[in-house]
């Protein structure tokens, strides 16, 4: 029944859009503390991923695995951010997109050299079988996908407004001078800041790599994340997850509805023609802070 | 104009000393009796697990026959690798850096972009250009593309072999009069080219075709499998690249569709393809020109003795026999007796690469041919000319286990009398629109 279709393809589609917000979270992180739009998000993703599946592969135990990766991924962070953000402090936007764009390569590149370019199964135990609920059929992993997401923005609220280093990183992110007047480390809550990033970064690989393998494309999905970005705002937790149901249901709408009369093939794009749309209409994004400045 | 003082003039020699006695050294350099095999190879970037594995084989195979036979009657076979991350520019770069070296017997890039972007250059330097199971189909047509030679399969034989398969499954090509098959393609130009081939194998077996398209890189393919579902094809044929293999037997396993009703294509047959789609890849068939497994004789002599005495190109031992690395070997086979047939008519030194050319349009390997060269099963037989640069490669079909590929069809030849005429029709205005003048077959023959 068509409504019955429509419905599968809507669900499915705002499904898809959690997986997307998952990406969008981390460059959220970022963006709100420091103002840097991190283009390597991508490339962290599946350094995580190929870390953690590279180490179970060799024989440790998945806890031990995880905790490796988040140790390596806390590295990598601080790394980025002594070594290549730290020294560009108050240089233009621009100036910081390259760099996390050079980032990215260096990453990408570290991770094959590091754990070769074998493309890996990532099995985490949750069957991908359809589930027919009210005649609709739904996929299992994409319902677990968005319970993880949820927790994980749950618990991301609950660490920015009850933890001590949470309501830094908000003080940080409102002004960065008031924060330092009132003895603030900017150097510690931006480390933390990448740490949280990068394991941001491993949910979402592991999540990513269980739908895709674990494979160089898995630093493609930031092209995923970014209308997300436009869409919801890119300072906003809340503000990625709904950019991303939007983004998720437009494109798989547009795919089944509009595709067929335009010759398929058009939900790689249509996400941009709808951020484009949005972004003449509201410049900041559904949950982004307006940018008020005095001249 | 200034006069070169002495000084000058010593900086200038000791320069060039330390250049010549550099080259000297270099490993792999093309000297006397040697044929310089360039490879533009791509082992970091998202294809490297193809690469690595590909130009891998091929590096196994030259290995094997310098380390046993000396090289071929004598002459060794050396090549270098330059890095192009399958980037075209990276590509066309490395075309113009290694060209420069002497000996160069044909290039090898296994990249539809870099091998388009070559086709000019090639013409123009007089050597052949090796487009194995892939490349522009209408560059069969020897006639017109001199130097370019889609070996084994171009993509419109690819889709006659898979309905050919689909019909012998169902029991025989007419019933598949009213069946219902849907092409899932890479929204790109390689993934394009055979949509008017499906149509006119439709009109040609009575069966409906729907062509569905999935936009770069493929990670995403909700909403074209819930269609796919809602269309109930017999059949989805998948002709991806890829992260988008992996991500289609997932998702078709999502909205359930079984797997063994999807027939992958020559760029969906790999390990790569499947692993990563765990038990949704359980089922699932792919075309291939050469079969996977390391039981062949070529695969064992290569285990023994190029791996045994520590010279083995993969770093994994556990992929040698997987479906890239069996192509590499494969295609150093092909490349090897087109150098040892040109050898036979023009002696046994280092060729031009026009004298290599010739080796290819006379490359017959018929299968008893094929056993002598160890690789009975591995792969059935090529028999190129003049005209067909294809050579009248056959396929078969491996299925995945879950664990590895399983041959599960003899080999089988793609409806080549149907094809030609659209492969002519293709070249003959390639050729009118470039000036090439068409090369007459039978002249040819007869003045060699």
């Amino acid at each position: 029944m068509e409504w019955q279709f429509f419905t599968e393809v809507l669900v499915g589609g705002l499904l898809s859009g959690v997986m997307y917000s998952l990406v969008a979270i981390g460059f959220v992180l970022i963006y709100k503390t420091s103002g840097v739009l991190n283009f390597a998000q991508g490339a962290l993703l599946l350094f995580a991923a190929l870390t953690f599946v590279s180490l179970t592969e060799r024989g440790l135990p998945v806890w031990a695995a995880i905790l490796l990766t988040l140790a390596a991924m806390t590295g990598i962070g601080a790394m980025i951010e002594r070594a290549v953000l730290r020294p560009l402090v108050n240089q233009p936007p621009i100036t910081l997109f390259m760099a996390t764009l050079g980032v990215s390569y260096v990453v990408e590149g570290a991770a094959q050299l590091l754990w070769g370019t074998q493309v890996h199964g990532l099995d985490l135990g949750i069957d991908d079988l359809p589930l027919e609920i009210g005649g609709v059929l739904v996929s299992s992993f994409d319902l677990f996908a968005a319970a993880v997401a949820g927790a994980m923005v749950a618990a991301l609220t609950l660490f920015f407004r009850y933890t001590r280093i949470g309501l830094g990183f908000r003080a940080v992110a409102d002004d960065q001078l008031a924060a330092l007047a009132v003895g603030l480390s900017l150097d510690r809550i931006w480390t933390a800041v990448w740490t949280a990033a990068g394991m941001v970064a491993l949910v979402a690989g592991l999540l990513w790599g269980a739908r895709l393998g674990v494979q160089f494309s898995l630093s493609l999905v930031v092209l995923k994340a970014l209308p997300v970005l436009v869409l919801g705002g890119f300072d906003s937790i809340a503000g990625a997850i709904v950019g991303g149901l939007i983004v998720g249901a437009v494109e798989k709408l547009a795919e089944v509805y509009v595709g067929p009369f335009v010759g398929g093939g058009i939900e790689g794009w249509i996400a941009y023609v709808a951020a484009l749309g949005f972004l003449l209409i509201r410049p900041s994004g559904l949950f982004g802070a307006k940018l008020v400045e005095r001249v | 104009m200034p006069r070169p003082n002495s000084r000058t003039l010593s900086v200038k020699a000791a320069l060039l000393g330390a250049l010549l006695g550099t080259a000297a050294l270099l490993p792999g350099a093309a000297q006397a009796d040697e044929q310089y095999f360039p490879l533009q190879s791509y082992r970091v970037g998202p294809y490297a697990a193809g690469g690595t594995g590909f130009f891998g084989g091929f590096i196994d195979y030259l290995t094997l026959v310098n380390n046993r036979d000396g090289g071929v009657n004598g002459v060794k076979l050396t090549w270098d690798e330059c890095e192009t991350q399958y980037e075209v520019e990276r590509g066309v770069e490395c075309y113009k850096r290694q060209k420069n070296r002497p000996g160069v017997a044909a290039w090898n890039p296994l990249s539809v972009g870099i091998a388009y972007a070559m086709i000019d250059d090639v013409g123009r330097d007089r050597v052949p250009l090796i487009t194995v199971n892939h490349g522009r189909t209408d560059s069969t047509d020897g006639r017109v593309f001199k130097y370019v030679f889609p070996l084994l399969l171009n993509p419109y034989s690819e889709s006659s072999g898979i309905v050919n398969y689909i019909g012998a499954r169902e029991g025989g090509l007419e019933t598949l009069k009213g069946k219902k098959i849907v092409v899932l393609y890479h929204g790109s130009p390689y993934g394009k080219e055979t949509i008017p081939i499906y149509q006119l194998l439709a009109e040609k077996y009575g069966f409906s075709v729907e062509q569905v398209e999935v936009p770069h890189p493929g990670n995403e393919q909700q909403s074209q499998w819930l269609s796919i579902r809602r269309t109930k094809p017999d059949y989805v044929v998948l002709r991806g690249w890829g992260v988008m293999n992996p991500v289609a037997l997932k998702t078709a396993q999502k909205v359930g569709f079984p797997a063994d009703r999807i027939i992958g294509n020559v760029w969906s047959n790999s390990e790569e393809d499947v692993i990563p789609a765990g038990d949704a890849a359980k089922g699932y068939t792919a075309i291939t020109t050469q079969a996977s497994g390391a039981e062949y004789p070529v695969l064992q002599e290569i285990t023994k003795t190029v791996y045994g005495a520590g010279k083995g190109n993969l770093d994994d031992k556990k992929r040698i026999g997987s479906v890239y690395h069996n192509l590499g070997i494969v295609n150093g086979i092909l490349n090897v007796e087109a150098v040892r047939i040109a050898q036979e008519k023009f002696g046994k030194r280092t060729l031009t690469g026009d004298e290599v050319r010739w080796g290819f349009e006379h490359l017959r390997l018929d299968p008893k041919r094929v056993e002598a060269l160890g690789a009975k099963g591995l792969f059935h037989s090529i028999n190129v000319s003049v005209a067909n640069h294809e050579g009248e490669g056959r396929v078969t079909f491996q299925q995945w286990d879950g664990a590895k590929w399983k041959v599960v069809s003899d080999w089988i030849a793609p409806d080549w009398a149907l094809l030609r005429p659209i492969i002519e029709r293709s070249s003959l205005a390639y050729a009118a629109e470039h000036g090439i003048q068409v090369r007459d077959p039978a002249a040819e023959e007869a003045s060699n």
